[in-house]
């Protein structure tokens, strides 16, 4: 019984952890964006540590990822998911960017270019 | 012991539906991405997005996240009518999220700045609408397993659902502190 109570308050403080750290990410991710410190592409890479650190903080506080029984079969799948969601996006990004870069046309560019042809 | 296997085994293959769903989410983030800044003349994601709104739309998902452990905490330690008042909170607090969602579309809707005004809206009302059709899902079911939960109390069948219902909320938490961070703080990127 005593070592019930004791598993059950260990769980409720982890829950508490993760979501004081779940807060403080957001918070930090948002006050980076409204208070203006940092721009660009060093902004962009900011945002995504701060989302990552906050996914991490989850499945280990909240979803309790490698720490109970089968828990390895979780994080398997969820790595294998992981590999399969960074291609698809990053393929993306990849690809259609370089796509519009042979075709030259950011919107921009590419009304620029129409608008320079006389005869269309 | 058979049905703590049991329970464990159908949280397994819950997580396996999960990951598909978060390949199917990878789908919808690579079109925004692709097309956030296809705008066709209209408005940019920097015009039509408030800040302030997602913050309390994100930390209202969190805060319900952290409930429905509660709730799960007072399940597993044979509680129900605590686990009761906790899924209750975590089913206002999602409600509340919703309604904040269904605002914000109906005014960039009415705006002129429906699904049909750029790619770049097309993207977005995908991504987040199909982000907002699972939190209704998640309160439909959520609804039915409180309804279960008074009238047979924690059977092992019900606290196995209620098991998977909370990683499925946990999971919804998690994909959209994404779309927080993708398609509402980014929009500030010059």
């Amino acid at each position: 019984m005593e070592h019930a109570e004791h598993k059950q308050q260990a769980t409720l403080k982890s829950y508490a952890i993760g979501f004081a750290l779940s807060i403080a990410l957001t918070l930090a991710a948002y006050g980076l964006v409204t208070e203006r410190v940092l721009v660009g592409g060093t902004l962009v890479a900011a945002l995504l540590g701060l989302a990552v650190a906050q996914l991490v903080v989850q499945m280990w506080f909240f979803l309790h990822i490698g720490e109970e029984t089968g828990g390895r079969l979780k994080l398997a799948t969820f790595l294998v998911t992981l590999m399969l969601v960074l291609i698809v996006v990053a393929g993306s990004i990849w690809i259609m960017g370089h796509l519009n870069y042979q075709m030259m046309s950011s919107p921009g560019a590419m009304q620029k270019y129409i608008e320079g042809q006389q005869a269309f | 012991m058979n049905a703590e296997h049991a329970r464990e085994v159908a949280a397994a293959e819950f997580w396996v539906y999960l990951m598909t769903d978060l390949i199917m989410f990878s789908v919808l983030f690579a079109c925004y991405a692709v097309l956030h800044t296809a705008t066709y003349g209209g408005p940019t994601a920097a015009e039509l997005f408030s800040l302030p709104n997602a913050l309390v739309e994100t930390l209202i998902l969190l805060v319900s996240s952290f409930t429905s452990g509660l709730a799960m905490l007072a399940v597993h330690a044979n509680k129900k009518d605590r686990a009761m008042a906790w899924f209750g909170a975590t089913f206002i607090l999602g409600a509340a999220f919703l309604v904040l969602e269904l605002k914000e579309f109906h005014e960039l809707i009415v705006d002129g700045n429906g699904p049909q005004r750029s790619a770049f809206l097309s993207a977005f009302f995908s991504l987040v609408g199909t982000h907002g059709l699972h939190i209704f899902t998640g309160l439909l079911w959520m609804a039915v397993a409180m309804v279960q939960m008074k009238k047979k109390g924690l059977s092992t069948f019900i606290v196995s659902k209620l098991e998977r219902l909370s990683l499925f909320w946990h999971f919804l938490d998690i994909v959209w502190i994404f779309l927080f961070t993708v398609v509402y703080l980014m929009s500030r990127i010059a």
